[in-house]
């Protein structure tokens, strides 16, 4: 799934990138109450565990072996916002490291992995989880289908990309059903790593799986005298922890909606895109009678001023967009700053902190900077 | 989750954690054979130690020259064989100017495999008019498209090669810091590096009990023991995370660390030098589309 350079021409590269950038910033801030609040050095731990995780080789039967591409996984492990972070780390490592997946494709990549997967894991997941019993082990199967799907969505969206930018005039329709076939296939293996590695964590640490807080239950305890007293398992600011998570849900369909019409923006800006597109599902029905000569390939040929304009065009088009994602993500935050009131930090922390053994830490956080204040 | 075919040989958790000892100290990182690439010689850090004019350039300008140079590479239009020609002679320079073994470039080159499978089956998918090549008819425009797709990711691979290749993974922090990358990604990045060694060591640990076990991988049936690793290193991984922030609030951390490395401001001599690459791929660029005909 690593793009390399080269596959998407060059304005689809720098507006994925640009794409990327921004959902990385809005991730960056959302993360600030959550992962950002539990300090770099889980989050960079976690990132590392994704990264080792891709290295892991699981039989699939037949001498064949396959490995996780973890977005999913890393959704349901510890939420959306943290989940595109650590993802856009992980390709990041990768790519200047280790050169798997283009420099110039990283925005691609992190679009398609660190977007689209982690963000179609999770609501698929959570929309699962909605009509599943309330119990841990739910998470299991609600999270094998967020994965499945998962990663055929991602392939559509690679799909859609190759579209606007895409390097050779394949068929449309035939790439489209190509890559999804592969792709369920694909997507069939992720479902049972995810839920495997997901049984494995939920038998010792339920608690840390970030889409089953509130599933756990309450402790019930009953004393000498037969009365039945219930601890609940989370504490009131995993609650509001979950309120906040029904609006994240809100939040991520609207700028999904936002990024959609982003790309289609930027295709109608593009004359290359649509063109490209045009011609290429006009030669499914035309064979081979069509002549290339006069078509996108003459266009193609011609770079320098004039393909700055369709590139602006596109790079305007993509801010406007991120423009009004990042001012729906900053009223929301206001909005849920405002209804949790002056215990908003707390709440913040404790909604997706790292339970009750870093309880401490959250107090010392919170303290210290009430200290500075 | 990708599917290779072949006997599951554990080749990246053995790259991986084979070399634990490669620390950041000397500037390595575990090998990265991402799973299906068996990428061989475990013991080879990334950065190849040398002194040369390439190593000496802060990492924020070799970082915008690469970028740069890639981008222009991926703008060069489709069938420009000359242009790519003269791209490749003038990163084949820098590879010799920085002294990094070709040998390590054409090992570490393995890593486009999988692409190059795409780029191979892509004249016979592609529209468009049909030639004979070998008695197989194949579509023209998918053979110069796959053909430049080829060249283009070989170019792109080839360049971040030599830029990890001449960069230690710390240097490549304060230059992503310099680049103003914001400061918790650079703090997740730098936890990242410094980890990854103890997590591909502790997964390399893992499977050697669960193999010392009699559970030498391969049957379907083991799976589920495969995924109980994971799980498990999932959870250690977290845990030693918690850790590593209680220890760091436990030292007065407040939410800043301290400068993680020492970054210096590049100078303009500096600039010039590594801008002469993606200027000169420019310069061959405009020469090839608008000088250099069809």
């Amino acid at each position: 799934m690593h793009l390399p350079d080269g596959f998407l021409d060059a304005p689809t590269s720098i507006a994925t990138g640009v794409l990327a950038a921004g959902a990385v910033a809005i991730s960056l801030r959302k993360a600030e109450r959550g992962l950002g609040a539990a300090g770099p050095a889980l989050a960079g731990l976690v990132a590392c565990f994704v990264f080792a995780a891709q290295m892991v080789n699981f039989p699939v039967g037949a001498g064949t072996s396959g490995h996780l591409l973890g977005g999913a996984l890393a959704a349901v492990l510890v939420g959306p916002w943290a989940g595109t972070l650590i993802l856009a780390v992980v390709l990041l490592v990768q790519g200047v490291f280790f050169a798997d997946g283009g420099l110039t494709a990283l925005g691609s990549n992190i679009t398609l992995m660190g977007i689209v997967g982690v963000w179609s894991g999770y609501l698929v997941t959570r929309a699962v989880l909605a009509v599943l019993p309330k119990r841990v082990t739910s998470i299991v199967p609600a999270a094998a289908i967020g994965a499945f799907l998962s990663v055929p969505l991602a392939a559509l969206a690679f799909v859609a990309l190759y579209a606007i930018g895409g390097a050779a005039p394949i068929p449309l329709g035939a790439l489209a059903s190509a890559m999804l076939g592969w792709h369920l296939l694909i997507g069939v293996g992720e479902a049972l790593i995810t839920a495997a590695v997901l049984t494995a964590v939920v038998a010792s640490r339920p608690d840390l799986v970030y889409l089953a807080r509130g599933l756990r239950p309450d402790l019930v305890v009953v004393g000498a005298d037969g009365v039945e007293r219930r601890v609940p398992a989370e504490t009131a600011s995993a609650g509001g922890g979950r309120r906040l998570g029904s609006r994240a849900i809100a939040l991520s369909l609207a700028v999904t909606l936002l990024i959609g019409g982003g790309l289609s923006l930027l295709a109608s800006a593009s004359p290359d895109g649509l063109e490209h597109v045009a011609a290429t599902l006009g030669f499914e029905h035309l064979a081979t009678e069509h002549a290339t000569a006069t078509g996108p390939f003459a266009d193609y040929d011609i770079p320098g001023l004039g393909a700055l304009g369709p590139v602006a065009a596109g790079i305007v088009g993509v801010l406007l967009t991120l423009g009004l994602a990042l001012a729906v993500g900053w009223v929301a935050s206001r909005r849920s700053r405002s209804t949790l009131g002056s215990g908003s930090t707390g709440a913040g922390t404790g909604s997706t902190g790292a339970g009750s053994s870093s309880a401490p830490s959250e107090t010392s956080t919170s303290d210290t900077t009430t200290g500075r204040r | 989750m990708t599917l290779v075919v072949g006997p599951p040989s554990h080749a990246g958790a053995q790259g991986g954690a084979g070399e634990g000892s490669g620390t950041l100290a000397s500037g390595h990182l575990p090998g990265h054979a991402h799973g299906h690439v068996g990428l061989g010689a475990p013991e080879e850090g990334l950065l190849v130690i040398r002194d040369t004019v390439v190593h000496r350039l802060p990492a924020q300008v070799k970082l915008v020259a690469v970028v740069a140079f890639v981008l222009v590479v991926v703008a060069t239009p489709t069938g420009r064989w000359g242009a790519f020609a003269v791209y490749a002679l003038l990163l084949a320079g820098v590879v010799a100017v920085a002294h990094v073994p070709a040998r390590l470039v054409l090992r570490r080159m393995l890593i486009e495999v999988p692409f190059v499978v795409f780029a191979a089956v892509l004249p016979f998918v592609a529209s468009g008019p049909r030639v004979e090549v070998l008695g197989v008819s194949v579509s023209a425009t998918g053979l110069v498209a796959g053909a430049t797709m080829l060249l283009k990711a070989t170019l792109g691979v080839v360049a971040a090669i030599v830029l990890a290749a001449t960069t230690a993974p710390r240097e490549m922090l304060a230059g992503l810091e310099r680049l103003r990358l914001p400061a918790l990604l650079v703090a997740m990045l730098s936890f990242m590096i410094r980890y990854l060694a103890v997590v591909t060591g502790d997964l390399h640990r893992m499977r050697v009990a669960r193999e010392s076990r009699g559970d030498t991988g391969g049957r379907v049936g083991q799976a589920a023991a495969v995924a109980g690793t994971a799980g498990s290193l999932f959870v250690r991984s977290y845990e030693r995370g918690e850790r590593v922030h209680q220890a760091m609030l436990a030292r007065g951390y407040a939410g800043h660390l301290p400068a993680l490395v020492s970054g210096r401001a590049a100078r303009a001599r500096e600039w010039a030098l590594a801008a002469s690459l993606p200027v000169a791929t420019l310069v061959t660029l405009v020469l090839f589309v608008s000088v250099v005909p069809r």
